[in-house]
């Protein structure tokens, strides 16, 4: 552009002409301090990916051994004499274990694996639950009495963890429950095809164990009680819920008590959750007498502390169908009510339920309350006889299982609390995909 | 009319600030902007007009880039801002932007002190050695936006608690502090009272005697009474471009025509 | 006769007088609807509703309140030796209603007779064999004066249950058939229905009232009983938190400071932790981010804060325990040896802190999102840079907002229960060291409470203390928090 380029007669009082192409160096420095501040911001998404992808990791790597098992395959005669004596003794397991033993002892010498060690001691490479095992087997099933069986028994969890290098020979030096000397035995055994690590369906739909035989426990029966649980969450919780939402949406009137409500409802969402444990505890429990650890007074509880999220999400749902709706409803001639329960609320239908899926999802993973009223520090060994035995009969739930084992102590059970995680955050996982999925298919934009 | 005398004693010839050719804009697929060339002289005040949507503000937009903000959007043809190409690789927006200030439809003061909002640009830019001079560019901007007076007892009450027409001058005040060769203003009255405008347009025309200013209104009043050159935009093109006077008076255009009529628009 | 059959034949009696209430309309309206009021539907509801609503919530409210009477009209007879037996009242009437239970099962799984577990004494029969064989295991043998006074429970109970029964049946009989007979053409039935829904419909939104209630009334009355036990100041100002294991009678120190300074120091950590990683990640996401990224990202991170808290808990207690004593602690790749096992405040605040980065980072983006764009023109169009907007302009524009957002933080730090169960240590300590394993109000809350408590002994009853005492914190942080946030969304609207 022209050379004539006289400055104004008011031109600004820097009016020295810079050019655009070339940066000073303030710019360069405030270019500068900007790409540090972007750069602040994707290290702070990458730690907080980081952490995830951590915890994955963690949970994946730890838990996955919990679902695989290390049996001892061994063929036993049940002869009828043997079994008549171990019925008649005091302790009616005892001889069951000196059956097997024997049995153990007996093939080992076949595969030519030489031991020195007396049937007792070698035993140890086998759970305690062996024996017991094999006597429910004989009680089933009379009829086989005189034939040869396949039993697989559990591996003690010493063994179980051997093969999933959980336990070294270093770790068993003082260990009073397994020598490394077992460990040579069990290479052995491994290379005879006696022992085996397969896929364990007992620990998804088995019972919980004592302290003492972790390779036992399993969580089908905390996933009952979750179940029953969830059951009543839903029945209780999506229509009062609901019938909350509509009411507050659109009926209630402006005024104080109104105000009052729903200054109550978003303080119960904030309201920490260990807070209606003691809430369920003082009522549930301590007032009606309901009887502890039971999965409906769980159920109650998580009702209680769930209502608040189905409120507010289904409050969001019926907000966002338009008020057109409701007006050409009602310049039909229909009712208020009529409006709402013809039209509004079937629209609404689909942000309800994803609401509620994501609610329930919140009170699976729950455990806090359930420590406080008696879900924990018992062994659900049983599963419900019925239905009622299903929601009254004491009884765990998944988080509650998994916090159990937490506290045991042991590596093989925290093993099994990471797999219980794992099927939990299945679980967890599947309901936010329906969530996800009811809201891409019906998400309607007005 | 005072406005026709203004026009003619702005005939004069004067230097080219910005000089733009052959600029297309797209949204997406959207041609919003089709091959617009125009001149904008410095010392003078260029008005836009045209009905909505015809693309008045994104054309201004282009002129700071204020474009580059908008992920979709794409900016082709050549922008000169002295001779130097604005859109040239080389170029930071945040240098050409404090050259080319900008002026808002909504009057958008940060919800700092009075003195805040005017020493922003002054402190980002670096322009003040000291608290002095920065109390003295404060002063200046104030007065040059005749805030001061009203805003002088009280510089460090929050901007937000200003009137309409006192927030559209602060924001005014703001733009210049920075001291920019150009002033942008996109609808700066639209949102203000017949009295706040006045004011405002008062000082547009005050301001003319320092920057060239482009003031984007849907005003044809307006137009006719601040500035000096005006651009019809319609449909994404420039239709007619000239002096003010000719423009309102005797248009080339049959749709400039009928627009200032009232015909369309 | 049981509750599942008391419902079971109010609701069917609801199902029948739908219909005699829809045909009677239509009846008496001579089979032409349209002279009815309402649509015929409407009647038969009427009588459904009318019959079984008023039923059904005296069912309720009586097999709630039921427990409640016949406890104290038990708790009253009981002699003074056997609650000095058992330790105290509560205990005492714990062991009655144990055995009172137990007598049910037995008769339930035909053990025992109606007739003999009403007549059953201690002279003849050994009750705690008894029981056992049925699966009801009992503490200790029973002494006659407990079992005349479960005898005297169940049949308390019994006779409440009967008139229970008669009322219900009753009154769902009544109102079926008051309904009924007001069946006739010119009859509102739509109106009466309506009024009868909307009344539910409010009953169910009171139902957060009532749980706001019972929360606030079963702490107070809690903490009233344990500060009529243990001195106020003394759980209030004192320092040191050892409850004695035996239970009964004093030798427990109760002061809730440890505790709070626990809490406290946890909560710091994760917001050290979380303040700053949520607040760029909703910066970058809501500022740089492309469409892409964002929403790539954004689920993503929201994933941590849909994970369990009981995750959270072991992955504190058995990944980033271990790797933090790996580091800090004896022997470890530092060398300092501050860090004696892997349960500290520092494991608990920094897993915690990971778990709050989605709640402050979601928070915050809805934040900056609804600071106004304009505010981000006018600084871009004086030739601000990004950062320098984000920085001078957005973020005090959005600070009470984001102020908010780190109090709601603040408060799920200060009540999570989880993590600091299994991640933070047992041992309740004042110490300044956050590699120290120390406690928390909601640590000790769950200690008290699992397990057998005995609900009279102050070592029980201090959990609902602490119960107040944060339900009291949190409730305050939230609703402060909620207010400014409140204030600033207004601000802009």
């Amino acid at each position: 552009m022209s050379d004539a380029s006289i400055p104004g007669p008011a031109a600004p009082a820097t009016g020295k002409k810079s050019s655009l192409l070339e940066l000073d160096a303030r710019t360069k420095r405030r270019n500068a301090a900007e790409t540090r501040f972007k750069a602040y911001g994707i290290v702070a998404i990458l730690i907080g990916l980081c952490f995830l992808v951590a915890l994955l990791v963690a949970i994946v790597r730890n838990g996955a051994p919990a679902f695989t098992q290390t049996f001892v395959t061994l063929d036993i005669e049940l002869e009828a004499e043997a079994i008549e004596a171990a019925e008649a003794s005091v302790v009616k397991t005892s001889q069951y274990r000196d059956m097997i033993r024997a049995e153990l002892m007996g093939r080992m010498a076949a595969e030519g694996i030489e031991t020195d060690m007396d049937a007792n001691t070698l035993g140890q490479i086998l759970s305690s639950s062996e024996a017991g095992q094999m006597r429910d087997f004989v009680l089933e099933n009379p009829d086989r009495i005189g034939e040869t069986v396949t039993f697989n028994f559990l591996a003690s969890s010493r063994v179980d963890g051997y093969s999933k290098g959980r336990v070294t020979r270093e770790s068993l030096e003082r260990d009073p429950n397994l020598s490394p000397a077992h460990l040579d035995l069990v290479d052995q055994l491994e290379e005879a095809g006696i022992i085996e690590r397969t896929f364990n369906w007992s620990f998804v739909f088995g019972a919980d164990a004592s302290d003492s035989r972790p390779e036992q426990a399993g969580i089908g029966v905390a996933m009952i009680g979750s179940f029953f649980m969830m059951l009543v969450v839903l029945a209780l919780a999506l229509p009062i819920g609901v019938a909350a939402s509509i009411y507050l949406e659109e009926f209630a009137p402006q005024n104080r008590f109104t105000d009052f409500i729903e200054v109550n409802i978003s303080n119960l969402a904030a309201v920490p959750s260990i807070v209606f444990g003691i809430l369920g505890l003082a009522v549930f429990i301590q007032l009606v007498g309901l009887p502890q650890s039971a999965p409906i007074v769980g159920g109650l509880t998580l009702t209680l502390m769930t209502l608040p999220t189905i409120v507010i999400s289904t409050r969001a749902s019926l907000k966002a169908v338009p008020p057109s709706i409701r007006a050409a409803a009602l310049g039909v001639g229909a009712s208020k009510m009529q409006s709402v329960f013809h039209h509004v609320l079937p629209l609404a239908l689909p942000g309800i339920l994803t609401g509620t899926i994501i609610g329930l999802a919140q009170a699976l993973g729950e455990t806090a309350p359930l420590l406080l009223i008696g879900m924990v520090g018992f062994i659900a060994s049983n599963y419900p006889e019925g239905v009622a035995s299903g929601f009254l009969d004491p009884n765990s739930a998944m988080p509650a299982q998994i916090y159990e084992w937490a506290k045991r102590a042991d590596p093989a059970f925290y093993e099994r609390a990471w797999g219980g995680i794992i099927i939990l955050l299945l679980f967890l996982m599947t309901m936010n995909l329906i969530a996800i999925l009811l809201r891409r298919r019906f998400e309607r934009r007005w | 009319m005072d406005d026709q005398r203004l026009t003619e004693r702005s005939v004069d010839q004067k230097e080219i600030k910005i000089s733009a050719k052959n600029v297309q804009v797209y949204y997406g697929e959207t041609h919003a902007i089709k091959d617009v060339d125009v001149e904008i002289e410095d010392n003078t005040v260029t008005a836009f007009i045209g009905p909505s949507g015809c693309g008045k503000s994104t054309f201004l937009r282009c002129l700071n880039r204020m474009n580059d903000t908008i992920d979709i959007a794409r900016v082709e043809g050549t922008i000169l801002l002295d001779g130097e190409d604005i859109y040239d690789k080389r170029v930071d927006p945040v240098q050409l932007r404090a050259k080319v200030g900008m002026v808002f439809q909504k009057p958008n003061p940060f919800p700092k002190s009075i003195y805040d909002n005017v020493a922003y640009g002054p402190r980002i830019h670096g322009m003040a050695k000291n608290r002095a001079e920065l109390d003295e560019i404060v002063e200046k901007s104030l007065r040059r936006a005749a805030l001061w007076d009203e805003a002088k007892d009280r510089l460090q009450a929050p901007g937000t608690g200003l009137s309409g027409g006192q927030q559209q001058r602060l924001c005014i005040a703001r733009a210049v502090a920075t001291e920019p060769e150009v002033l942008l203003m996109d609808e700066p009255c639209s949102a203000l009272d017949p009295i706040a405008t006045g004011q405002v347009e008062e000082l547009i025309d005050e301001l003319r005697t320092n920057y060239s200013v482009v003031i984007v209104t849907h005003s044809m009043q307006q137009a006719a009474r601040v500035s000096q050159k005006t651009a019809f935009f319609h449909l994404g093109n420039l239709v007619e471009f000239d002096e003010t006077g000719k423009i309102f008076t005797n248009p080339e255009d049959s749709r400039t025509e009928s627009y200032i009529s009232g015909r369309i628009g | 006769m049981s509750l599942l059959w008391i419902v079971s034949i109010v609701l069917a009696l609801a199902v029948v007088g739908y219909f005699v209430g829809r045909q009677r309309a239509l009846s008496t309206a001579g089979g032409d609807h349209r002279k009815l009021h309402s649509l015929p539907s409407y009647y038969g509801f009427n009588v459904a509703l009318t019959g079984a609503v008023p039923a059904l919530l005296l069912l309720v409210a009586w097999t709630l309140l039921q427990p409640l009477y016949v406890e104290s009209r038990v708790a009253a007879n009981i002699p003074a030796e056997t609650i000095e037996a058992a330790g105290s009242q509560g205990l005492a009437l714990t062991e009655v209603r144990r055995l009172a239970n137990g007598l049910d099962l037995a008769v339930e799984r035909g053990a025992m007779t109606a007739e003999e577990a009403r007549s059953l004494s201690t002279d003849a029969t050994d009750v705690r064999e008894q029981l056992g064989e049925v699966g009801v295991a009992l503490g200790s043998n029973v002494s006659s004066e407990t079992l005349s006074l479960a005898q005297r429970y169940r049949s308390i109970s019994a006779i409440g249950t009967t008139v229970m029964t008669v009322l219900v049946l009753g009154i769902a009989l009544a109102g079926t058939a008051y309904a009924f007979m007001k069946t006739s053409p010119t009859f509102r039935a739509r109106n009466t229905v309506e009024r009868g829904v909307l009344m539910l419909l409010l009953g169910a939104a009171c139902i957060a009232i009532l749980t706001t209630l019972g929360i606030v009334l079963s702490l107070i009355f809690n903490t009233i009983e344990f500060l009529r036990l243990y001195p106020a100041a003394e759980f209030f100002f004192g320092t040191t938190w050892s409850p004695s294991f035996t239970g009964r009678g004093g030798g427990s120190e109760l002061g809730i400071l440890p505790l709070l300074w626990g809490t406290l120091y946890i909560s710091i950590v994760a917001l050290i932790v979380a303040v700053p990683i949520g607040l760029f990640a909703a910066i970058y996401l809501s500022e740089y981010a492309s469409p892409t990224v964002r929403s790539i990202a954004k689920p993503l991170l929201e994933v941590l804060a849909g994970i369990p808290t009981i995750v959270y808990g072991l992955f504190a207690l058995l990944t980033v325990g271990p790797l933090l004593v790996d580091v800090f602690g004896d022997g470890g790749l530092l060398g300092v040896g501050w860090m004696d096992g892997g349960t500290a405040v520092m494991t608990a605040g920094l897993v915690m802190g990971i778990m709050l980065i989605p709640f402050v980072s979601s928070l915050s983006d809805d934040i900056i999102n609804s600071v106004p764009q304009s505010m981000r023109d006018g600084s871009l169009g004086l030739g601000a840079t990004h950062s320098e907007t984000v920085r001078q302009v957005i973020l005090p524009a959005a600070l009470p907002g984001i102020v908010g957002a780190i109090l709601l933080a603040a408060s799920r730090a200060i009540g999570e229960t989880m993590i600091v169960v299994l991640g933070a240590g047992a041992a309740a300590r004042l110490s300044l060291n956050p590699f120290d394993a120390m406690t928390t109000v909601t640590a000790k809350i769950v200690s008290q409470l699992t397990g057998d408590a005995d609900f009279t002994s102050p070592e029980a009853l201090v959990a609902f203390a602490l119960g107040m005492t944060l339900f009291v914190f949190t409730l305050g942080l939230n609703v402060f928090a909620l207010w400014i946030v409140r204030r600033y969304r207004e601000q802009y609207e």
